[in-house]
């Protein structure tokens, strides 16, 4: 089952086309990497498929809703975590949590388990009542994960989730990531760290606005020629006549 | 799901090592000095007289604006040039010249002439000292007519004017005061914060994840609606029990008047804090806006000025200040003591505010950008 359909999805900001009629398919419990330099459009598509912006033209279809004319019915069934760090610095870290799970019409009885469980997988437990600005940035991310999923939705969107960290704290974020889509949970995410790639059952390659390339790892490798996503990458990035943001 | 958005409101509002002090200070001070600093009250207008005629009559003129009270003689000059020399180094304010053949004049000729010059620099000083000064001359003249007239052939008709001041029987200008302050800081407590609350998300980019959730657009805006509704009942109180403990005033009509038009004021300014907020893309563009509505709203509420002196665009624009409703009811129940069914019109007019700027605000909030 498709749990992500676009199809010649287009963004124009006047004369400017940020995403130029692109076309994919996601499908259920999948981990979709979507690939991309600085100003190739991924940020911009990634917000018109949750229903912040809207699409110039073309379709799109996410968790079965329409995203032009449901778009409120896709942002129900869907978490988001945005390139920027934009939960709530002021409120504890369950305080963020309960305000999410209430806010996605999670029963308010259940809404303390909830937390618990969700803290316990985090092994967070201690920081529960930590204010959010308190926090180093690897646990704001992944408590920014956490309010992305605390409906469980059917798709979580994560734009750079691991923007500014160091490694071993990108590698725990993935295993976070693992266990969303052990759950079900279907992953769409940008990223420019190629290593990330890897960790992708499928990747597209942005180029310009426009998708340039579309597999797995493995394939992609194969058909470039390429030792790693990496170089991939590098192939077909020098198409671009963009010049990063 | 209100629930969770307002605990959320009223725990960053809590959180806030600032805000919460500053909705219990501002008032307080405001409150403490205004009534005394913007005090339109004239007294001690300093005065040069220029007295060329030397007679029982020019004296007894003199004693008689002297003992007014309002005055204060600075200088007594021979000539006119000394006199606007003490007006220019700013030791006078006013002028008043009695010319040479005053007394002469008042007893042949019946009629006489005698100059008031004002520096109306300060216009409300130079304005009101020359009226009390005419007043004055106008009742010595009357005074010298009766007399002329029970020596003389026939009593002329005497017409005594007593002016009653009602409902503020001292003319305290406190008591007019108070109410309107409390309405302004009402307003600026009440409409400021909403239209920094939006904004202020749209900075953090917190907005974002709010507008990536199936949240209602109208309980976004009534979340962030109901803590300024009850910041409001705070200020209110607190404005009360100043007006009582510093100043000793207690409306004449019911608290329960006062909170009821109160509640629908506060409703509306805080929408419109919130329409500011939504069309605001940064904090600074919020404040700039919101300062200039909340300035000029103020000038033409009527607080300083009487809207019935103001030219008639004025008056007709003062009409969309909201501020201008809760001021006029204020000071109605405070010294008056006017119930509701006397101030159906304000009343009626806020709740107009109340539905125009909330509808707005929720229209105007966009979880969709373009």
């Amino acid at each position: 089952m498709q749990v992500i359909e676009a199809e010649n999805l287009t963004k124009r900001f006047g004369k400017f086309t940020a995403v130029d009629s692109i076309s994919f398919d996601v499908k259920e419990g999948e981990i979709f990497g979507f690939l991309g330099a600085n100003g190739a459009g991924k940020t911009t598509a990634m917000r018109m498929l949750c229903g912040l912006i809207k699409p110039t033209s073309g379709q799109g279809i996410v968790a079965g809703y329409d995203i032009k004319k449901q778009s409120e019915n896709v942002k129900a069934n869907i978490g988001y975590m945005s390139q920027r760090f934009s939960i709530y610095e002021d409120l504890k870290v369950w305080e963020n949590l309960r305000l999410f799970a209430g806010i996605y019409g999670i029963p308010n009885r259940k809404i303390n388990d909830r937390i618990d469980e969700l803290l316990k997988r985090l092994g967070f437990e201690s920081e529960k009542d930590t204010l959010v600005k308190s926090l180093p940035l690897g646990w704001k991310q992944k408590l920014a994960f956490l309010v992305a999923i605390v409906h469980e939705p059917k798709v979580v969107f994560l734009d750079e989730p691991t923007g500014g960290v160091d490694p071993a704290s990108r590698r725990q974020f993935w295993e976070l990531i693992y266990e969303a889509t052990d759950r079900g949970i279907t992953v769409f995410v940008t990223t420019h760290y190629m290593e990330e790639a890897e960790y992708c059952n499928r990747v597209s390659i942005m180029v310009d606005g426009r998708i340039e390339a579309m597999d797995s790892p493995r394939n992609l490798k194969n058909k470039f020629e390429a030792e790693s996503m990496d170089e991939v990458f590098h192939k077909l990035a020098r198409k671009s006549t963009r010049t990063g943001d | 799901m209100l629930k969770y958005l307002i605990e959320k409101e009223f725990k960053q509002i809590i959180r806030n090592k600032f805000l919460p002090k500053m909705i219990i200070v501002f008032p307080v001070i405001v409150l403490l000095v205004l009534p005394f600093a913007a005090n339109f009250e004239i007294k001690n207008i300093n005065l040069s007289i220029l007295d060329n005629s030397h007679s029982t009559y020019s004296l007894r003129l003199i004693n008689k604006v002297v003992s007014s009270g309002y005055f204060r003689t600075t200088n007594i000059s021979d000539n006119y040039s000394d006199a606007l020399k003490s007006v220019e180094l700013d030791k006078s304010d006013i002028i008043l010249e009695i010319p040479a053949g005053f007394e002469k004049e008042i007893i042949n000729d019946k009629i006489t002439k005698v100059m008031i010059s004002a520096n109306t620099v300060n216009g409300t000083k130079g304005g009101l000292g020359s009226a009390y000064l005419s007043g004055i001359i106008y009742d010595f003249s009357n005074e010298i007519k009766n007399k002329i007239a029970v020596t003389g052939k026939r009593p002329d008709l005497n017409f005594e004017i007593v002016t009653q001041y009602r409902h503020n029987p001292n003319l305290k200008y406190s008591n007019f005061m108070v109410p309107a302050l409390m309405v302004m800081m009402l307003g600026i407590i009440c409409g400021f914060l909403p239209a920094l609350n939006i904004v202020n998300e749209k900075e953090n980019g917190t907005i974002e994840q709010m507008n990536v959730t199936p949240v209602k657009k109208f309980q976004f805006i009534l979340s962030k609606l109901i803590p300024y509704w009850v910041i409001g009942f705070i200020v209110l109180n607190n404005t009360f029990l100043i007006a009582w403990l510093v100043y000793d005033l207690t409306p004449a009509g019911s608290l329960l008047t006062i909170y009821t038009i109160a509640s629908v004021f506060v409703l509306s300014y805080s929408g419109f804090g919130l329409v500011i907020s939504n069309y605001a893309k940064t904090i600074q563009q919020a404040m700039f806006m919101m300062f200039f509505f909340q300035i000029t709203f103020i000038l033409i509420s009527g607080l300083y000025t009487p809207i019935n002196s103001m030219p008639q665009w004025a008056q007709f624009i003062s009409q969309f200040s909201p501020l201008k409703y809760l001021i006029i009811s204020m000071r109605s129940v405070y010294l008056k003591g006017s119930n509701l069914s006397q101030l159906l019109t304000p009343f009626i007019s806020l709740i107009g505010f109340a539905v125009f700027f909330n509808t707005w605000a929720v229209i105007s909030y966009r979880k969709k950008g373009n």
